[in-house]
């Protein structure tokens, strides 16, 4: 009876348990609901036809077309990072793994104007190799190649950190049967490691994809602003907030906020798919750290 | 007496192996380097050319030193209120049902998925006079937008879900019963949470607070619609250093770089340091 008593107490029903709920939700509420709803409310202040109008501006699809573009080579960039990386991590012992993972995430460390400023330390007319490019002619600084590494780099970890715990979990043993069966290497990978991690692959993706085509600090220090060549999204939103042109920065943002969703709700599918998915980045570290400490 | 090494030889066997460890380990090692190594080296190499006193007068223009006070400053205040509200929002979560609480807890990621210049100007939008919480707030006299505060209400919605995602899977883990023999041997449930959850929760906090402080002192996107960007009074050191970037002082910029890289990189050591001291104290849980 006291223990079915302390149970109720300690789960809080009654008082103590509605409180911690309603601030609980008060505060998503106001601080996470709030700011997406005024994003599509804003967009849609001067009607559904300014909104469509600001959509179709050439400089918006411009826009649009350069943010597809840098993501779809900063992710397959990361994709093949991250399934490298993950592969000698998990599937090997060797001394520095730790410190090798903890390099790995040093992008999250790093401000996205820092970011930026190093590659306009690296290519800029004053950089290192800014001779050198300028002598051929080759623009990486307020040029596409600048936003595509800038990009890169803040999305640097998001799928490695995705990857190497949910190969650790899956182990070697598939890889060493079918190895030993007279598998290839490479068949291996294809047919039993790939297979095996392809939920937390997309995961990895997902959240890679979402913050490439949402990033806004790095891209911004190294693209020059230039109209219709090197604005991608969170830049169009930029420029045309700051000419007070707000219901076309907000219709532009909601395109960025409806994409937000999708991952969302892609990112709910695969955790409802693998569950482990959930908490796996968090878990990468103390993993490795409790196998070499 | 033969058998277990005969396991041994064939689990060593086994380890040679799967193939492809020069390779992935190769291509990781390049591929960092080149992406990440080298170019933040360069910062720092680029910083030595400025010699010390150069650097050391750049770092303490009043200018500088007061957008450093407002990153930092309004980091700790933003990550304290996430370690409070993070906590009560994980533990509605983990422990409590209610309807929609599926619904809840994916939109807690939002920050993470949302662009922040989308969030900056959504959170603009807002709190400005005439925005839907700003008009009431003037009303009470509370200016938010174009104020620290303002910077202060971007970083909090940043940095949410760093805290609640850091302590779920620990809430989840820890084990009811504990509490309850608490409860059942005379703990108030104020006494169980101070005595028994708090101190289980410590180090996931640590590591919360530790990585929301991280984020909100770098970020720009979110921060520079809302923050007025006033200089010594609402410029965040990201924008001082796209300031000086702007007026070709690279090494201005470099400089206020620097500062900023060695405190975050210093603070995230010393938070790793403490957190490896309170595991090893209560025990490997």
């Amino acid at each position: 009876m006291a223990a079915a008593e302390a149970r109720a107490s300690m789960d809080g029903f009654g008082a103590g348990r509605l409180l911690l709920i309603t601030v609980a939700l008060l505060f998503l509420g106001l601080f996470l609901v709030l700011p997406l709803l005024a994003v599509f409310v804003q967009a849609l202040a001067k009607g559904a036809g300014a909104y469509v109008a600001a959509i179709q501006d050439p400089m918006a699809w411009s826009a649009v077309k350069l943010t597809l573009g840098v993501a779809a080579i900063a992710v397959p960039v990361n994709l093949v990072f991250g399934v490298a990386a993950a592969w000698a991590i998990a599937k090997f012992e060797f001394r520095g793994k730790s410190t090798l993972i903890t390099l790995i995430d040093l992008p999250f460390a790093v401000s996205p104007v820092i970011a930026g400023l190093m590659f306009i330390l690296l290519f800029g007319s004053h950089g290192w190799f800014g001779d050198y490019l300028r002598e051929y002619h080759i623009r990486v600084v307020f040029a596409v190649p600048g936003i595509v590494l800038a990009t890169v780099f803040v999305t640097f970890p998001f799928i490695a950190r995705e990857l190497i715990p949910v190969m650790q979990a899956q182990g070697k043993d598939d890889e060493e049967t079918a190895l030993s069966l007279g598998a290839s290497g490479w068949q291996t990978f294809w047919r039993v490691t790939l297979p095996n991690i392809r939920w937390g692959l997309m995961y990895g993706v997902l959240l890679c994809n979402a913050r490439a085509m949402g990033e806004f600090g790095a891209v911004s220090v190294v693209s020059g602003h230039i109209r219709g060549l090197t604005n991608t999204m969170p830049l169009h939103v930029e420029i045309l907030y700051n000419e007070y042109n707000y219901a076309a920065a907000f219709a532009v943002a909601s395109l960025l906020a409806l994409l937000a969703l999708l991952t969302l709700a892609g990112k709910g599918f695969l955790e409802w798919r693998q569950p482990e998915l959930r908490h796996a980045a968090h878990q990468a570290r103390d993993r490795t750290r409790r196998e070499n400490p | 007496m033969a058998k277990p090494e005969a396991l041994e030889l064939s689990t060593h066997r086994a380890r040679r192996v799967i193939p492809g460890f020069g390779l992935t380990l190769g291509y990781t090692m390049v591929y960092l380097s080149l992406l990440v190594l080298i170019p933040l080296s360069a910062v720092f190499i680029r910083s030595l050319g400025l010699g010390w006193g150069h650097f050391w007068e750049v770092v303490t223009a009043p200018r500088v030193m007061a957008s450093l006070r407002l990153s930092f400053g309004a980091s700790l205040i933003a990550a304290l209120i996430n370690v409070i509200f993070g906590l009560i929002v994980a533990w509605v979560l983990v422990r409590y049902t209610f309807p929609f609480r599926r619904l809840v807890d994916a939109i807690v990621d939002l920050p993470f998925a949302l662009p922040t210049a989308v969030a900056g100007i959504a959170l603009t939008a807002l709190y400005a006079p005439n925005g839907w919480l700003g008009f009431w707030l003037a009303k009470a006299g509370i200016t938010v937008a174009f104020t620290p505060l303002g910077i202060v209400v971007a970083l909090t919605f940043i940095g949410l879900p760093f805290v609640v995602r850091t302590l779920q899977p620990v809430l989840e883990d820890l084990d009811k019963e504990v509490e309850q023999a608490a409860a059942t041997l005379g703990a108030s449930p104020a006494q169980a949470f101070a005595r028994v959850i708090l101190p289980a929760l410590w180090p996931a906090l640590l590591t919360g607070f530790a990585l929301a402080f991280a984020r909100a002192v770098g970020e720009y996107g979110s921060v520079i619609f809302i923050a007025g960007n006033m200089p010594m009074k609402s410029e965040i050191a990201p924008l001082l250093i796209v300031t000086k970037l702007e007026q070709y002082d690279y090494a201005g910029a470099t400089a206020i770089a620097v500062v900023m890289l060695v405190l975050s990189f210093g603070l995230m050591l010393g938070i790793n340091a403490l957190q490896h001291w309170t595991l090893s104290r209560h025990g490997r849980r």
